[in-house]
């Protein structure tokens, strides 16, 4: 995966936390943010997955001129073959699990060392998660762990992501 | 305003009411922002044709995302020190969801007092679509 970081902006903050429903100013408000115990803007708790559009190699956003697995004209306008469904491994870390079947996300774990705040510069490093197996109502399910940590523009922790992705060994609908 | 520990029991607990009749705008807006463009959560074709769904559903960090507001509304601004969330059953269009968090311990750390709480996010059947887990930070 190539080198990459994800830069904290206040407007991605802003339509971060319209979209999660949060009219908290604190996320888009700079005069109301300074009067709070935080002092200026920070980000909403799961801002960190924002993170993917920043990421050169996500799967899960369409590319310019190549061609994408959702619909167009028919299910599979584009003429791309469909991956297997899968819903994003967490982290942001574009990783996907291998196998059949269907691909969720099912956990998703937060430490946070300090809020995050526009300006920041973040740098992810992937380690290796733990992989496991169990049988469940849907069939057998097959979990893996990514682990990412993101540091700032110095050096510094500030959070740590945990995701766990889930293949079933068919479509799932709970 | 962040809470405190003289104010704050085992037990206490709070709920609201996270998101209401969810739209399917919505979740289009989230993968907008997210950047989580997965056609499982908007493209009806895509969703039913291929993926064999009944229709599109929400991103589970949609939904942790909208039971985060229940934390921080409580918690304060930037109290929390860890929240984590697994994703129990997939929320559609039309859901009405409710967040309930209640604290399960209070401790002295080394900078202050830490309250861990449990949070359960359900829709309008009562069935649990999130359980999950968070610290936060005390005021004394």
């Amino acid at each position: 995966m190539a080198e990459w970081s994800f830069p904290v902006e206040a407007g991605h903050i802003m339509m971060f936390a319209r979209a999660v429903g949060d009219p908290n100013p604190v996320y888009h408000d700079a005069e109301a943010a300074k009067a709070t115990e935080v002092g200026g803007i920070i980000a909403p708790p799961t801002f960190i997955q924002a993170s993917a559009q920043f990421n050169p190699d996500y799967f899960l956003r369409p590319k310019i001129g190549q061609l994408w697995f959702g619909s167009g004209k028919g299910p599979t306008g584009s003429g791309a073959k469909p991956p297997e469904p899968v819903a994003e491994g967490g982290g942001g870390s574009g990783q996907r699990g291998g196998g059949g079947g269907v691909g969720l996300h099912a956990e998703q774990h937060f430490e946070y060392h300090r809020p995050i705040r526009p300006g920041d510069v973040l740098t992810p490093t992937n380690k290796e998660g733990k992989s496991w197996e169990r049988e469940g109502r849907s069939g057998h399910l097959q979990f893996s762990e990514t682990i990412t940590e993101w540091h700032d523009q110095d050096g510094h922790l500030v959070i740590t992501a945990r995701g766990v992705g889930v293949r079933t060994s068919g479509p799932s609908q709970s | 305003m962040a809470l405190s520990a003289s104010s704050l029991k085992v037990g206490d607990s709070r709920t609201e009411v996270v998101a209401e009749n969810l739209s399917r705008t919505q979740i289009v807006q989230y993968a907008g922002a997210s950047g989580d463009y997965n056609p499982l959560h908007s493209d009806e074709i895509y969703v039913t044709k291929v993926a064999g769904f009944p229709t599109v559903f929400a991103h589970g960090m949609l939904t942790m995302g909208l039971t985060g507001r229940l934390l921080t509304d409580w918690a304060g601004d930037g109290r929390l020190l860890s929240y984590g969330a697994r994703f129990e059953k997939q929320v559609w269009p039309g859901d009405t969801l409710t967040a309930t968090a209640t604290v399960e311990s209070i401790e002295e750390a080394e900078d202050g007092a830490v309250a861990s709480f449990t949070v359960v996010t359900v829709n309008e059947a009562g069935d649990r679509v999130l359980s999950g887990t968070a610290k936060a930070r005390l005021d004394p």
